[in-house]
């Protein structure tokens, strides 16, 4: 796993610079100049051009390019219009809760979902395998904000057993990282099913439970691990899911997270901090990506790169 | 061809599935003659009222109709759906086919495009383009097609690549028949079923993408209804007004729902060992 570890980590280098490049093309070439995004709708023509140039806007698109790596190399991703404070500032500030957040969610499916497979794929036809198949495909069809609603309807509005909105203690995660984790836990613990049960099926396991080994043993010690990779890719597979939904639901619980702050940088034409944001959203999916490959080599011990 | 119709008729997953999209799709058509209201007439005196013989549904802060609205919200989401995805199917065709099949630098140089559209949270981008381009339902159908298409592009490839060297495409190759008739008797036919079924998964991503976006206040804007917009406003209103979530959700649920049933069951008939969920 060494090499192989090395060379995907060097791997990064390019990769973040193909990001850069990509945030650079996609924020200055589409339609609708930034000077004029960032002026607002009231602005006059000569106030457009003042801020072009202040911007280094008028100036030709390489120089910009340029000049905009350059920025990025010494941590300068520009002043947040509407904060009045370096954007860097604001992302170090949001970045813990939502990654609390994204963290949390993840959590609660390895722990729902993985235990959740196991038994709908020891026991297929149970009632309970049943049940758990039957509410992923529920689950499924919820979208996030929808179910983050209806939580908050009940836990909050209702009962009042949990704060409707805000950041701080545990207490304001519990409906965020549910409402997240649904869809998580549906698809991952439907991925465990059926791969556990694959692996149920192969040479190894009816040799293990030939000399007598008791089927728990059979279970956690000889099947568990070779059917990790493909749980392990269905999580990699929906971190863009994750992190998405964080939007979403962030939005929707006033949690003072990334993806709120994306949300309101937008609707106040916060040009530099929905770029900033933008950036550590891809940052966050390639280092996402790169932990999934990394652990595809320690879980299976078959997989070997050349 | 019919033996394969009676193979589909006998999963009842597929068959309720797509009875379920049906009735979506003909309410979507239908909408401007099913619904009992007009969907954008406001009746202040009435606003906010429970579910009752006049308003079998409820109406909305502003005394509209809510049952009018879901069922006119139905043709606008469904029609951003379908168009943004065969848009992105307009998009993503010609790149996956000609990079599987031509290989080489066009490959390489199609996939590095693809690529760099699949580092962003489909989510994320969709939120970015729609921020760049305003809001509205031309961006919202764009994001839905630009965060579709790669993913699709990437799929078409794969899948042209497994077929383009099965012995029979071998056979007609060898047989003299050049580039364009490959493609067009052999290869595209082979893999438009498997396209088909994760378009239909696609499609439902694509209304957690759509509804999502309205519900942001970046997606189509009031006051035409769409489900997204919808369940924005009951968000002021859970405590007083909770039958205001019942309709726009019920409706997104039930239409993902039956997508999916349609989609997981086509997938596990044509192509079981894939794992792949947009």
């Amino acid at each position: 796993m060494g090499p192989f570890a090395l060379r995907r980590l060097l791997l990064l280098l390019p990769q973040a610079l193909g990001i850069a490049t990509l945030i650079f093309v996609l924020f200055r070439l589409v339609p609708g100049d930034p000077a004029t995004i960032v002026a607002g709708p009231g602005a006059t023509q000569e106030q457009i051009e003042t801020l072009r140039r202040d911007l280094g806007l008028d100036r030709p698109l390489w120089a910009q390019y340029v000049r905009f790596l350059g920025d990025l190399a010494r941590g300068d991703l520009g002043t947040s219009l509407s904060l009045r404070q370096p954007v860097t500032q604001v992302l170090a500030a949001r970045l813990g809760p939502s990654a609390a957040l994204m963290a949390a969610s993840l959590a609660l499916t390895v722990i729902l979902a993985v235990p959740a497979g196991v038994a709908a794929a020891v026991r297929p036809h149970s009632a309970a395998a049943q049940a758990v198949m039957g509410a992923s495909v529920l689950a499924l069809s919820i979208p996030n904000f929808l179910l983050g609603m209806i939580l908050m309807q009940y836990l909050s509005v209702r009962w009042r057993l949990l704060p409707a909105a805000g950041t701080g203690g545990l207490a304001f995660l519990v409906m965020p990282t549910l409402a997240i984790a649904a869809r998580l836990v549906a698809l991952v613990s439907r991925t465990t099913r059926a791969s556990v049960m694959e692996i149920l099926g192969e040479d190894f396991v009816r040799t293990a439970r030939a000399k007598g080994l008791a089927p728990r043993v059979v279970l956690y010690r000889h099947a568990l691990r070779p059917a990790l990779p493909p749980i392990v890719t269905m999580i990699g597979l929906q971190a863009g899911y994750l992190l998405g939904g964080s939007i979403v639901v962030e939005t929707l619980f006033a949690y003072q997270g990334l993806g709120q702050a994306m949300i309101t940088a937008v609707s106040l034409r916060d040009y530099f901090l929905v770029q900033g944001i933008t950036l550590l959203y891809v940052v966050g999916f390639l280092l996402v990506n790169l932990a999934v490959d990394l652990s595809y080599a320690a879980f299976d011990p078959r997989i070997r790169y050349a | 061809m019919r033996r394969r119709l009676r193979r589909l008729l006998r999963v009842p997953a597929i068959v309720g599935g797509a009875a379920l999209v049906a009735v979506y799709l003909a309410a979507g058509l239908l909408a401007p003659w099913l619904t009992p209201y007009d969907p954008d007439e406001q009746d202040l005196l009435a606003a906010l009222q429970p579910p009752s013989r006049a308003h079998w549904l409820g109406t909305d802060d502003l005394g509209r109709d809510l049952a009018s609205r879901t069922i006119a919200a139905a043709r606008i989401d469904l029609a951003v759906v379908v168009v943004g995805i065969l848009l992105a199917m307009v998009i993503a065709t010609p790149v996956g086919v000609l990079a599987g099949f031509v290989g080489g630098r066009t490959d390489r140089a199609l996939m590095t495009v693809s690529d760099a559209a699949l580092t962003f949270p489909s989510l994320v981008l969709a939120v970015v383009l729609v921020s760049l381009f305003g809001a509205g339902l031309r961006s919202v159908i764009l994001a839905v097609a630009l965060t579709a298409a790669p993913a699709l592009a990437r799929l078409i490839r794969s899948l042209v690549l497994q077929t383009a060297h099965l012995e029979y495409v071998d056979a007609a190759r060898a047989l003299g028949a050049g580039s364009g008739r490959l493609l067009a008797r052999h290869v595209v036919p082979n893999i438009a079923g498997r396209v088909i079924v994760y378009t239909t998964l696609m499609g439902s991503y694509a209304m957690l993408t759509v509804t999502a976006l309205g519900f942001l206040g970046l997606g189509v804007q009031p006051p035409a209804a769409e489900w997204g917009n919808m369940l924005a406003t009951t968000r002021t209103y859970l405590g007083t007004a909770p039958w205001l979530l019942a309709a726009p959700g019920a409706a997104i649920v039930g239409f993902i729902f039956g997508l999916n049933l349609l989609g997981d069951a086509l997938r596990d008939l044509f192509d079981p060992k894939l794992l792949w969920r947009p």
